[in-house]
């Protein structure tokens, strides 16, 4: 069997397992955030925390809360990490310095997971387990409880309640990301990954030299880390890791983790808003960009000619050999157009198109199928970009889910628009028009380009890969990083609520022969073709001067 | 002499029902097919417009379109930088071609204002100064000058005398020439009470005096508003134009940050971006093509209104007319035909056709009521009965048709026929000792059912008094109602037809005309607890009414057209006032609300498309030089980067002018389903505007390459 038949079959099995795990889980998800009923764990926890699960919360309620439990999360998580060295279980590490501690913790409560540290030098059982894990967990379930808050504003009328922020938030966690972690983990462990309290090692290399070796609770963090589309690697080498990452199994169920909540919360929604097909228009959306970009990649990885290249059967620089081209051209762009950002391979190895196909899915804003919540919740809001557009076109006021999209909804759906490509654009042009930020670079000419440009995408878009190569530990980019997560987190989610709010008070609209059609194909190609064009024209500049000046060179 | 006989055009024009005419008559202002779609856009136009399009270059004009007005300060900075460096053709060629840019959106939208600028003229002239003879309490006249009348004020209107203001008729009827507003030379009536009272100014009375109280001040009267509203001046921008904006204004912000961008990208590949280049990138980006026509194309929709003499008192009510769900409709006049006519004669056992017929003919001769005339037609034309007239017949006693009798009739040779209500008939033989055949009742049962009206046919001769028929009168649904209101369905909208009539004829009606829902025994109350039911279920809801009951309604509707016949009320309760008086109108109205949206939505999605090719044309221009792989990207194998990108800026320039008739005159809408729209306008305006810059920058490319010295 040829490395490309292998790449495919391997997609195919992925596409698969996914089609049918996204119906049961999605409807399950939706039955959590319409059940009226508290486990007893949860009252507890509401209980501690002071929260009424009951209360409706308008937009502005909703929202205070979120940032109020993220304000909470970062200083709890800097004030961790700035502790280390006097904490026990911490493997003698000492403590973060402030401008990285700060990175860190945005980056961990953003679902960022940004890493400009290694984790395996850096990091003791404490603050990875402790702090981090607790992340990946939480930060994930604030990002769904803002999707499902959206969805609410879509299937809810004249009330502007869209549900409680505290019993969404632990309900995520308790009800759906703890148990699939759980199993999650548990499959991992069975297939080689480590699970265990051990020290650090030094190992006698086979070349001679030595190499330190590390344990910790890793199989439980790999799975909240995909399945929670965080991406922040026990390790410093991430997926590409062998005890986060022994196998081509592992590799091909961590690229389902990472996926499957984004792709299933499309059910989700179709269920709450009470037409499936709705959730199928979505997911059909979703899939297409997603399958298109793996395409893409396997044929710049596969489709070269020279001679080592043809000789490797690709491009394996920067890859796995236990994982291939193929392999890890889907993980690559799974990992991107998720905003998990983990990664089993080096992207600024990518051919150039490669690597470019990287940071066009993240530019894309994180949507196809984007992060657990944050992707629904994105291309919900590209939907109303496209219906007002193509709802003029049917001669309405244009609609969605029997919403009218007017003056109010399409300023916010602008507003969050605006947002990603201001923060990746004025970041990376201040980066290279400053003096010392460029010599972070590792590569000259386009490719140290790509590089900066790769780290302010990741960072806005909340994805959290690196392009490698770029030195992002100092004071600049830890802080300038750390703002455009915090940014390209937190305002769009500002703008999402309240375009909730907005939706949830009005009036529905019933849905007539003159009504464009949302859950019909075309709208499908219709949403597909908005967003490719509104990214492409926003970045093709910046692209043109990266990764496809250096890809079309050859 | 004269007041005698324009009192007989007046007392004819009574009896012929008022809006006949204007219901079937194309009227000038509509396009051969009737539909919306066409407009009159005449390329004379363009150059007429001219002063007033660089008049508009005054930054304070500019500043009002977001996209435009970034343009502006665009060729700002191009000139100056031309200006210091005067040698460098491609930044004067680039600036020309920047400010050309403005121009041709300026003159769009004065070409749209212009052509309401006429229209206004028009009107200007029928509101002359008048002198109105104001009523003093003490019953004397005095002459004050129009425009110092107030709100109750009372005047007197006599032959020959322009109204001087707005306000319903209080005492006597006259005859109006009402053209300077409707065009319409037909005189129309107007009497004290009832729902033709509204006088409007700058009208003429023709015959007779009457007593009018003024109900507006002078300055906002009718044809002030009129003024206002075909000359742009009252225009407000509606909301959806306003979510246009902002979506314009926000993508002209990401290009902005897009190109701004770039100088610090470009320095560090190794070539310097200069401020004419980066100004050029930034207008073929920003959405300039919808940005330079969209106040054009909210001009022109209202304009296609007035040119079907339909005034709409805001934008915003054009635009909720193509969002309208559910349509009010008055079956008479407007499903139906005035008045119930003739459609068969049906004879009781033991009798034939043809001798009802001729009964019935025969006694309807004296009905002068369109349904006696109706009966009369269709003993013609179905059985060949040549029609008698009255002298024909010597003594012959013949019974009127009254309120009191509902009989009609005629006593001749000893014979007496009759005609009229089942009950009038049925009580006339009855008393004549005569005998009603059993299948009578029945017949006049069925037809009842059906939704028609039965008359009986009775005689009385020899043979004694005795019914001989039944005539079948029916409501007549005007020629192609029903294909209209299929159309409406496909559109998604529900007609509801509104009636006076019991529920059962109601409902044959409703069947025969293929309307969705009907309001049976409708009340002013019925009306309006129907429009607040759809509203409360989220649906926009149209309507027309004329009568002072229907105010209510008429201001709790979405759309609420008010007839130009009906009382002030009325007009001023509604959004909208149609000038003939025509409630089909209604329909067209939607279309024109459908295609104002549709032409934003198209040229919107032409404009965004049209950025592709825009890129391809200048991204490997500014940068194959520093990294050759770009000059793959150069697709349209454009002859120089100067060329490359001044084509470009041209092409942005020039597909605006190329579009304006299409923005004046509206896209083309056709009655289908959503989703058939939008995949035609999708193809058109899609993957139209992401083919069309790619051939039209070639072209100009190649012509720019031929000028010498460039290239």
């Amino acid at each position: 069997m040829g490395p490309v038949l292998a790449g495919v079959l391997q997609l195919v099995a992925l596409i698969a397992a996914l089609a049918l795990a996204h119906v049961p889980l999605g409807t399950y998800m939706a039955k959590v955030y319409s059940s009226d009923r508290h486990w007893r764990v949860e009252r507890w926890i509401y209980r501690g925390i002071g929260a009424d699960p009951d209360t409706e919360m308008r937009w502005p309620a909703y929202l205070r809360g979120l940032l109020a439990f993220s304000f909470v999360g970062v200083l709890f998580l800097y004030l961790l990490q700035r502790l280390q060295g006097v904490l026990p279980g911490s493997l003698g590490f000492s403590s973060i310095e402030p401008a990285q501690a700060f990175n860190t913790a945005v980056s961990f409560v953003t679902n960022t997971n940004w890493q400009s540290y290694y984790g395996e030098q850096a990091m003791g059982h404490v603050v990875q387990t402790g702090g981090l894990a607790v992340q990946n967990f939480v930060s994930a379930a604030v990002g769904m409880a803002v999707a499902v808050a959206l969805v609410r504003g879509f299937a809810r009328s004249r009330s502007g309640e869209l549900g409680n922020f505290w019993s969404d938030l632990v309900r995520g966690v308790t009800r759906i990301l703890l148990p699939g972690a759980a199993i999650a983990a548990v499959v991992l462990v069975a297939c080689g990954v480590i699970q265990n309290f051990s020290g650090i090692h030094e190992v006698g290399q086979f070349m001679g030299g030595s190499q330190q070796w590390n344990g910790g609770a890793v199989a439980s963090q790999e799975a909240i880390k995909e399945l929670g589309t965080n991406g922040g690697g026990y390790f410093n080498a991430n997926s590409a890791h062998p005890f986060e990452n022994p196998t081509p199994f592992t590799n091909l169920f961590e690229i389902f983790l990472l996926l499957v909540i984004p792709f299933s919360l499309t059910r989700t929604f179709g269920v709450m808003v009470g037409s499936v097909r709705q959730g199928y228009a979505i997911l059909a959306t979703m899939a297409t960009l997603w399958v298109g970009f793996v395409a893409l990649m396997m044929w710049t990885e596969f489709a070269h000619h020279e001679g080592a290249l043809q000789i490797a059967g690709g491009a394996m620089e920067g890859k796995e050999v236990r994982f291939g081209v193929g392999s890890s051209s889907i993980f690559a762009v799974s990992t991107t157009l998720t905003s998990t950002g983990a990664v089993d391979s080096f992207h600024s190895s990518f051919t150039g198109l490669g690597g470019g196909i990287t940071l066009l899915g993240m530019m894309l804003g994180e949507i196809a199928p984007g992060g657990t919540g944050s992707g629904l919740y994105g291309m919900l809001v590209m939907a109303v970009i496209a219906v007002f557009i193509a709802g003029l076109m049917v001669g309405r006021t244009p609609e969605y889910l029997g919403k009218k999209i007017g003056t109010r909804e399409i300023k916010l759906a602008a507003c969050y628009l605006l947002i990603t490509p201001a923060l990746v654009l004025v970041f990376t042009a201040a980066s290279m028009a400053l003096p010392t930020p460029p010599h972070s670079m590792l590569n000259p000419g386009a490719h140290g380009f790509s590089e900066v440009l790769y780290a302010f995408t990741s960072a806005s878009n909340n994805n959290g890969s690196a392009f490698a190569g770029l030195n992002a530990n100092t004071d600049w980019y830890n802080t300038t990083t750390g703002l455009a997560m915090l940014l390209g987190r937190f305002l769009p989610m500002v703008f999402v609520l309240a375009l909730a709010g907005s939706l949830a008070e009005q009036t529905p609209v019933p849905a007539t022969a003159g009504t464009l059609r949302t859950e019909k194909p075309l709208f499908t190609g219709l949403l597909v073709g908005a967003i490719l064009i509104i990214t492409g024209l926003t970045y093709f500049p910046a692209l043109a001067l990266g990764p496809l000046a250096e890809g079309l060179a050859a | 002499m004269t007041t005698d006989t324009q009192k007989h055009e007046g007392s004819m024009s009574t009896a012929a029902p008022a809006r006949a005419p204007h219901g079937d008559v194309p009227t000038a202002h509509k396009t051969p097919e009737g539909r919306v779609g066409a407009g009159l856009f005449d390329p004379k136009q363009l150059v007429t417009s001219l002063p007033d399009a660089f008049r508009k270059l005054d930054p304070r004009v500019q500043v009002k379109s977001p996209v435009m007005f970034v343009v502006w300060i665009g060729s700002v900075l191009t000139t100056v930088f031309s200006v210091k460096d005067p040698g460098d053709w491609f930044g004067w060629a680039i600036s020309a071609w920047l400010w050309l840019t403005i121009v041709f959106a300026n003159l769009a939208e004065a070409v749209a204002e212009g052509r309401g600028k006429a229209q206004a003229d028009t009107l200007r002239r029928a509101k002359t100064d008048t002198v109105a003879r104001r009523l003093i309490e003490d019953g004397s006249e005095e002459r004050v000058p129009g425009t110092e009348l107030r709100i109750g004020d009372l005047v007197v209107c006599e032959a020959g005398d322009v109204i001087p203001g707005d306000g319903d008729v209080v005492e006597g009827v006259a005859s109006v020439d009402e053209s300077a507003i409707t065009g319409e030379s037909a005189p129309v009536i107007r009497e004290s009470g009832g729902d033709r009272s509204a006088v409007t100014g700058g009208t003429k009375v023709l015959s007779d005096r009457i007593v009018i109280k003024i109900t507006t001040k002078p300055g906002e009267t009718f044809i002030d508003r009129m003024i206002n509203l075909v000359e742009g001046a009252a225009r407000q921008k509606t909301p959806n134009e306003i979510a246009l904006n902002i979506l314009l204004a926000s993508l002209t912000i990401v290009f902005l940050l897009a190109v701004a961008t770039l100088p610090p990208f470009a320095d560090y590949a190794g070539t310097h971006l200069t401020m004419v280049v980066l100004v050029a990138l930034l207008v073929c980006l920003i959405p300039t093509t919808i940005g330079a026509l969209l106040s054009a194309i909210g001009i022109a929709g209202m304009d296609r209104l007035v040119q079907r003499n339909v005034l709409a008192m805001s934008g915003r009510a054009v635009e909720a007319a193509g969002d309208v769900s559910t349509l009010l409709l008055d079956k008479t006049g407007t499903i139906t035909l005035g008045n119930r006519q003739a459609c068969e004669f049906v004879p009781v056992r033991g009798v034939t056709e043809a001798e009802v017929a001729d009964a019935a003919q025969l006694s309807s001769l004296a009905d002068e009521t369109p349904e006696g005339r109706s009966i009369v037609v269709l003993a013609k034309e179905k059985y060949g009965l040549r029609e008698r007239h009255q002298g024909e017949l010597t003594d012959a006693e013949w019974i009127a048709f009254t309120a009191q009798t509902r009989m009609s009739g005629v006593d001749v040779d000893g014979r007496k026929v009759r005609k009229g209500a089942a009950g009038s008939v049925i009580a006339w033989v009855k008393e004549r000792g005569g005998e009603v055949a059993e299948d009578a009742q029945e017949l006049t049962g069925e037809i009842s059912e059906a939704g028609g009206t039965p008359l009986l046919v009775a005689v009385e001769d020899t043979d004694g008094a005795r019914v001989l028929g039944v005539i079948h009168l029916k409501d007549v649904v005007k020629d192609g109602m029903r294909e209209r209101f299929e159309e409406l369905r496909r559109m998604g909208i529900k007609t509801v037809m509104i009636t006076g009539d019991n529920p059962l004829t109601a409902k044959a009606i409703a069947k025969e005309a293929g309307v969705d829902d009907f309001l049976a025994e409708a009340t002013p109350e019925d009306k309006m607890a129907l429009i607040k039911r759809e509203q409360a279920g989220g649906k926009l809801v149209a309507m027309t009414g004329d009568g002072t009951n229907d105010a209510p309604a008429l201001a709790q509707a979405d759309v609420g057209v008010a007839m130009n016949t009906g009382t002030s009320a009325a007009k001023e309760a509604g959004n909208m006032v149609d000038l003939d008086s025509d409630p089909t109108k209604l329909i067209e109205i939607v279309e024109i609300g459908k295609q104002l949206l549709i032409t934003r939505g198209a040229l919107t999605t032409f404009s965004i498309a049209n950025d592709v090719a825009k890129y391809f044309a200048i991204i490997p221009a500014l940068f194959a030089a520093v990294y050759p792989g770009l000059d793959k990207l150069n697709i349209m194998r454009l002859s120089s980067p100067d060329s490359a990108i001044l084509s470009a800026v041209v092409f942005n320039a020039l597909i605006i002018i190329a579009l304006v008739p299409l923005a004046l005159r509206g896209v083309r809408y056709r009655p289908v389903s959503a989703d058939r729209l939008l995949r035609r306008n999708l193809g058109i305006y899609g993957l139209g505007g992401l083919i069309a810059p790619f051939i039209g920058i070639k072209l100009i490319d190649l012509l720019i390459s031929l000028i010498p010295g460039i290239g």
